[in-house]
C-alpha cells in the first residue's frame, strides 16, 4: 500500500521536480527526478513576476475565497440556528425545503443566473462572484447536524440571563459551534479557490481574474514551456495542501460528516 | 429531530403575563429573520433560475434586444436537440463517462479503504496521500496531465513505448481517447473522497461480528461479501448517487483541455450548454439542455433514493 500511495503521487511529484527543471530537461526520459541542471528560481521568477500577473491573480482569488467563506458561514450559521435553537411552526418544514434545493444542479441555471446577473449589473465584477457564493444549502445541513447536539440548556440559561435570541447566537451558540465553523470554513476556501466555471462565465476582466483563469492564460502564453507550467500549477496548489496538511482532521472529519448523513 | 414540546412548555408561561408580544410569536419572528437571507438567496440563484431557464427552453433568444425580443418558439428547442449531433455527443459522453466513473472508482476506492482500514499504523498518512489531489485544482492537476499526456514527448507515452507499445494513443489529443483521458483524470482526482466515506463506512461495522465470523471459521473472502459489503449498503448508494451526479456534472477539465474535442469527442452536457449559452449566445437552447440536464440529476436521485429506501432498514 505503501508503494501504491507513492505510484498515486507521482503525477504531483513529476509537477514538483518539473517546476525546478530547464525546459529542454522537462521531457527527458527516462525522466529525471532530480533536475540535473535547477532553474527553480528562473521559473519563478517567469510565474510571478513576467507578463501574466501572476500575484495579482493570487490576490484575487484570496480575495473571493475568504470573503464567500466568512458570508456564506454566517448566512449558514444563522440558518442552522432558526432551525435548532427557536422553535416556531413551520421550521422543519422550512428545513425540508431548502434540503429540496440541492437536487437543483449549478451547471443548469448557468444561462438564467447569467441574465440575472446582468440585470443587477454585477456581470464582471467580484461582487457577482461573491454574491452566488454565498448560498450553501449543504453547508446550512452541516451546521444544522452540529447545532442539533448543542445542548438546549445553554439556550435556556441565555434567556434566564435575559439575553435577547440575536445575543445568544453571536455570543453562545457562534463560539460553541467552532469546531464545525472552521470545517465548513476551510472546505468553502478551498471550493471556491478552486472554482473554474463561475469566473469562466462571470468574469471578463483580467484584472478581476482568479488563479484557475489565470492558468488557462499561461496554457496560452506558455503552451511550451511546461517548466513554468508547472510551477503556476505548484503555485496554485501549494498554499491549499498546506492547509489541509494542517488542519486534516477537520478537513477530512467535515467530508466525512456530509458523507455519511448523505 | 428535536424534542420540540418538551423545551416549548418550559419557557412560555413566564413572560406571557407582560406587556411584550408574547415570546412564542417573538421566537418565531426571530426564526424567520434567521432565515430570510438563506431563503431569498436559495430562491433567487436557485429557484427562480431553475422556472426561468424552463420558461425560455420555449422560446428564441440570444440576448440582444432585451427581454422584449424573447420569441416563443413551442417545442423547437427540443426537436432540434433530438438531431443536434453535439448534443447527442454530449449526452452518449456523459453516460459513458459515468458507465466508466462510477464502477471503477468505487472498487478501486474500496479496495483502498478495505486494506488502508486493516493496517493499524499510518491510517492517516494514506488518508491525506489520497486526498491531496481532491483538494487540489482541478485545472492545476489538468495542466500536470496535459503535459504527462502529451502525444509524442510525454512521459506516459515514453513509458509505453518503452515497454514495447508500438503507437500509444494521442490521449488527449485522439478522437478515440480524449474522454477516457479525462475519465482517467477524474477518477484519480476524485478517488480520495470515495476512499474517505469508504473508510467512515469501515469503522462504523462492528467489530465483534468479524470476530464472530472468525469463531465460525469463515475465511477472509466470505467475511468481506457477507458482512462488509451488505453493511457498507447505505454508504455505497450514498457514493453511487453522488458519483453518477458529479459525472453529469463535469465540466472544468474537458474546459481547459479539449474544448469538448477533438471532433466532439470529449463534449458533455455541461459543456454544450456553456458553448451554446456563452459562445452562440442561443439562450433558449441552452436553457432546453439545462433541462435536459436537470431532469435527469433529478431522475438519478429519485430513482436512488427509492431503491436506498428499498434497500436499507431502518
Amino acid at each position: 500500500m505503501g508503494v501504491f500511495s507513492l505510484l498515486f503521487l507521482i503525477p504531483l511529484f513529476w509537477m514538483v521536480s518539473t517546476s525546478a527543471k530547464v525546459e529542454k530537461d522537462v521531457m527527458v526520459f527516462p525522466i529525471q527526478w532530480i533536475p540535473q541542471q535547477w532553474n527553480w528560481v528562473g521559473n519563478f521568477k517567469t510565474v510571478w513576476m513576467s507578463k501574466v500577473p501572476f500575484a495579482l491573480f493570487y490576490f484575487n482569488s484570496l480575495k473571493l475565497a475568504i470573503l464567500s467563506t466568512l458570508i456564506t458561514l454566517f448566512i449558514s450559521a444563522m440558518a442552522a440556528y432558526a432551525f435548532t435553537k427557536l422553535e416556531f411552526k413551520g421550521r422543519d418544514t422550512a428545513f425540508g425545503v431548502l434540503l429540496a434545493f440541492m437536487i437543483i444542479p449549478p451547471e443548469a441555471t448557468l444561462v438564467p443566473r447569467y441574465i440575472l446577473m446582468k440585470w443587477f449589473h454585477l456581470i464582471d465584477s467580484h461582487a457577482g462572484i461573491v454574491i452566488m457564493n454565498m448560498f450553501a444549502v449543504y453547508f446550512t445541513f452541516l451546521l444544522r447536524q452540529f447545532m442539533l447536539g448543542i445542548n438546549q440548556e445553554y439556550m435556556e440559561a441565555a434567556k434566564i440571563d435575559g439575553s435577547g435570541y440575536v445575543r445568544s447566537f453571536l455570543q453562545i451558540i457562534l463560539p460553541l459551534s467552532k469546531p464545525i465553523l472552521a470545517t465548513v470554513a476551510i472546505i468553502k476556501f478551498i471550493w471556491t479557490w478552486n472554482d473554474y466555471q463561475g469566473p469562466l462565465i462571470f468574469i471578463f476582466n483580467q484584472k478581476l481574474y482568479p488563479i484557475t483563469l489565470g492558468m488557462q492564460m499561461f496554457k496560452d502564453q506558455y503552451a511550451d514551456n511546461y517548466a513554468v507550467m508547472m510551477m503556476a500549477s505548484l503555485s496554485a496548489i501549494i498554499p491549499l495542501v498546506i492547509v489541509f496538511i494542517v488542519m486534516q482532521r477537520q478537513v477530512i472529519n467535515g467530508i466525512t460528516l456530509g458523507g455519511v448523513k448523505g | 429531530m428535536q424534542p420540540s414540546s418538551i423545551n416549548a412548555g418550559t419557557a412560555a408561561p413566564i413572560s406571557t403575563t407582560q406587556r411584550r408580544r408574547p415570546p412564542r410569536n417573538r421566537e418565531a419572528l426571530v426564526g424567520w429573520l434567521f432565515l430570510v437571507p438563506e431563503f431569498v438567496g436559495v430562491a433567487v440563484f436557485g429557484l427562480f433560475p431553475l422556472l426561468f431557464s424552463l420558461f425560455l427552453s420555449f422560446c428564441d433568444w440570444n440576448m440582444v434586444g432585451g427581454l422584449s425580443a424573447i420569441h416563443y418558439s413551442g417545442l423547437d428547442n427540443f426537436k432540434a436537440m433530438l438531431h443536434d449531433s453535439k448534443v447527442i455527443a454530449g449526452l452518449k459522453n456523459n453516460v459513458l463517462y459515468t458507465l466508466y466513473t462510477v464502477p471503477i472508482s468505487m472498487a478501486l476506492a474500496l479496495l483502498a479503504a478495505v486494506i488502508i482500514h486493516s493496517k493499524v499504523y499510518f491510517q492517516s498518512y494514506f488518508k491525506v496521500t489520497f486526498f491531496i489531489p481532491y483538494i487540489s485544482s482541478i485545472i492545476a492537476l489538468s495542466a500536470v496531465w496535459s503535459a504527462l499526456f502529451h502525444p509524442s514527448l510525454g512521459p506516459v507515452n515514453r513509458l509505453l513505448t518503452a515497454i514495447g507499445v508500438a503507437n500509444p494513443p494521442k490521449w488527449l489529443a485522439d478522437t478515440h481517447y480524449s474522454l477516457t483521458s479525462i475519465i482517467i483524470i477524474m477518477i484519480w482526482a476524485g478517488i480520495g473522497y470515495q476512499i474517505i466515506i469508504f473508510l467512515a463506512g469501515l469503522s462504523n461495522i462492528p467489530q465483534d461480528l468479524y470476530e464472530a465470523a472468525d469463531i465460525d471459521g469463515a475465511n477472509e473472502r466470505q467475511k468481506f461479501i457477507r458482512i462488509t459489503l451488505p453493511l457498507l449498503g447505505p454508504t455505497i448508494s450514498f457514493l453511487v448517487i453522488t458519483l453518477i451526479m458529479s459525472s453529469f456534472k463535469v465540466f472544468d477539465p474537458i474546459a481547459f483541455l479539449t474544448q469538448g474535442g477533438p471532433n466532439q469527442s470529449s463534449t458533455v452536457l455541461v459543456y454544450r450548454i456553456y458553448e451554446e449559452g456563452f459562445q452562440n449566445f442561443r439562450m433558449g437552447y441552452a436553457s432546453a439542455i439545462s433541462w435536459l440536464l436537470f431532469l435527469i440529476v433529478a431522475c438519478v436521485t429519485f430513482l436512488t433514493w427509492k431503491i436506498q429506501n428499498k434497500t436499507t432498514h431502518y
